[in-house]
């Protein structure tokens, strides 16, 4: 189940480069963050992600991902 | 007293308030309720990925069937940053209403009049309730308002510089020509500063700094909600003009010793 980490990609996450494994799924990134997909967006490549899409969409090389949340603002 | 209609939601409360720079968010979440308020702003940011914890996600403090949420646009320099954040916010939480805030100036934090424009046009388009921050320009308010905008909210003083309404004259010539409401926005540091903002007409005022940064936010939060509620009373209560001569308060006859 576990691919070796040589397979594994680079992507972009938040601005920063990050190694995943492949055919990793958005939902599977999230819970790898330990984050609750309902508190966040998530934007691949420049297109804002349905939560029913999380399962789906399969992180590729260089993807620019954008994980966002509501913070305090005025 | 007359209620607050915005985009044909109506508001018993003229101060919204913002969700920024709290200690806490305890205390934010009881400031919040301790204002009365029904809008509040928060802003959208990158998860940071780094931190040790994940805090509780903010709209889970939010009683969203008490307040509506306003997203803002902050950190966007250009139309088209604004309308993605605009566009996420929407998918983050169904919000529809957004706080349209383009400030690429950043010592003064002065809303982009051009950028913020083409932003609200296409916003509108796509179905926002948009409420553009701007400068307090009149022109600039009038063609807001023709392209769709929900109200109007021009600054009173750049943000968070607790100044108050430094161009009184500006907001009273917007205020006579909208047709949507007014709200002053940014600057207001004190509860005659809203008192103020609403005496020259404006319809509801937005406060964040002044309450987050008090001492006492929570205290601070009812002594705005007072200050507003004041201001609109004494609007409701047909105030008396001014005049240039004094205007005795007492009778002007039966003085004593006279003949």
């Amino acid at each position: 189940m576990n691919a070796p980490e040589s397979d594994w990609i680079e992507v972009r996450l938040n601005g920063k480069d990050q190694r995943v494994p492949p055919n990793q799924n958005v939902a599977g990134l999230l819970a790898e963050l330990g984050l609750d997909p309902t508190g966040v967006v998530v934007e691949v490549d420049g297109n804002i992600l349905q939560a029913d899409q999380y399962q789906v969409t399969i992180l590729t090389a260089t993807a620019q991902i954008e994980i966002v949340h509501f913070v305090g603002g005025g | 007293m007359k209620p607050l209609v915005i985009a044909g939601r109506t508001f018993t409360s003229r101060l919204f308030v913002g969700t920024g720079k709290f200690g806490s968010a305890e205390v934010m979440a009881e400031a919040i309720r301790a204002s009365g308020t029904e809008v509040v702003t928060v802003a959208l940011r990158r998860v940071d990925l780094a931190a040790p914890e994940r805090p509780d996600p903010l709209l889970s403090l939010l009683d969203r069937d008490r307040v509506v949420i306003v997203p803002n646009t902050s950190g966007a320099r250009t139309a088209e940053e604004a309308i993605r954040i605009a566009r996420l916010s929407r998918a983050a939480g169904g919000f529809d209403w957004i706080k349209l805030e383009l400030t690429p100036d950043p010592n003064y934090l002065l809303p982009d009049p051009i950028e913020t424009l083409k932003a609200a046009e296409t916003l509108v388009k796509e179905g926002f309730i948009v409420l553009p921050y701007i400068n307090a320009d009149p022109v600039l308010a009038m063609r807001l308002q023709e392209v769709g905008t929900a109200a109007v909210m021009p600054l009173g003083a750049p943000i968070g510089t607790n100044r108050g309404v430094r161009n009184g004259d500006m907001i009273k010539i917007i205020v006579e020509q909208a047709r949507v409401p007014v709200v002053v926005d940014a600057g207001l540091g004190m509860p005659s500063h809203v008192a103020n903002a609403i005496e020259l007409g404006a319809d509801a005022v937005l406060v964040n700094t002044a309450i987050a940064g008090a001492g006492d936010p929570v205290l601070m939060a009812k002594a705005f909600a007072l200050g507003t509620e004041a201001a609109e009373m004494a609007r409701t209560a047909d105030p008396g003009g001014e005049s240039q001569l004094a205007q005795a308060s007492s009778p002007l006859t039966g003085f004593l010793g006279t003949d």
